[in-house]
């Protein structure tokens, strides 16, 4: 993946289709310790416990439609090679969670990328999951609610091209004014 | 901490209320941009950033966009599939931003399906 965006793209797919009603997607840039978290939890179905030291073998998945999964190993990799790493928590029945850590002023690490794009088309494909974005960078932070959303629209539905692209201008306002670096 | 503007939100729903078609059930045309990770790392967000680009430039209301997961062709990513009420599915392969406007102007807009790009039907 060329963007860290793609791959909370990528993972907060995963979530949607483990039948999750809320996605919590988290990113903190912490300059002065060097790190950047990417975070995405979910109230998916989870995995269960034998599957858990899979996820990141690329020859591992649970589609049936071909037999690799690269997703997770991608990720991992992506954190691992900037000094960075990666964990995979998930219970059957509650949900999943996955954590990223990059070297945030790292030479490998790939830039952010853009989050806004990452987000709409998350909402527009699911719309009946709410997605909650928080994204930190020091003492700044920017959250994202889509609950808080449809409770202004009411019956519009959140997939109104209208409404994702001021969702987009708001992301895009939003962490202009958190100065995110990454 | 900058929170979502209440008022530009309100005029948004005013807007879309107006225009009765945007209601689910009467949807002329669904757009489905793959976006398992082979679709992803392929640059289906950025089709997907081109489509929704276009719908708006061309202020269409009875278009959907949704997205899905990888099909088992990993290879011909990004693909698009385009439902049009009535017509069979039309599946598009290795598709990019321009590729992507060309199909919305010309299938999605006139009937003219692209066979150039395209990889199925039905």
């Amino acid at each position: 993946m060329i963007e860290l965006s793609l791959h909370v793209l990528d993972i907060a797919e995963n979530s949607t289709r483990a039948g999750a009603k809320n996605v919590y997607i988290t990113i903190e840039e912490d300059s002065a310790g060097d790190i950047l978290l990417l975070e995405i939890s979910d109230d998916g179905a989870g995995m269960k416990e034998d599957m858990l030291n899979k996820v990141t073998d690329p020859f591992f998945t649970t589609k049936t439609v071909r037999n690799v999964g690269l997703g997770l190993p991608m990720l991992a990799q992506a954190a691992e090679k900037t000094g960075g790493r990666f964990s995979f928590g998930s219970k059957e029945g509650e949900g999943s969670r996955v954590a990223a850590e990059f070297r945030l002023g790292h030479i490998d690490r790939q830039p952010l990328g853009d989050m806004a794009s990452t987000l709409v088309t998350l909402i527009a494909g699911n719309t009946d999951v709410d997605f909650i974005y928080r994204h930190r960078h020091n003492e700044k932070e920017y959250i994202l609610d889509t609950r808080d959303v449809r409770i202004e629209i009411e019956d519009v539905p959140i997939n109104a091209l209208a409404v994702l692209s001021l969702i987009r201008e708001f992301i895009q306002d939003g962490l202009r004014e958190i100065n995110s670096e990454a | 901490m900058p929170k979502i503007s209440v008022a530009d939100l309100k005029k948004i729903k005013e807007r879309v209320r107006e225009d009765n078609s945007l209601r689910e059930g009467s949807q002329r045309v669904k757009i489905t941009v793959h976006m398992g990770t082979c679709g992803v790392a392929a640059g289906a967000r950025t089709v997907m950033d081109s489509l929704m680009g276009e719908i708006t430039e061309a202020k269409v209301t009875d278009v959907v966009v949704t997205t899905s997961g990888c099909a088992g062709m990993c290879s011909k990513e990004p693909m698009v599939t385009i439902e049009m009420l009535g017509q069979e599915p039309v599946l598009y392969g290795k598709m990019d931003a321009n590729m992507m406007r060309q199909v919305f102007k010309r299938h999605v807009l006139l009937g003219e399906v692209q066979s150039s790009f395209a990889i199925a039907k039905g």
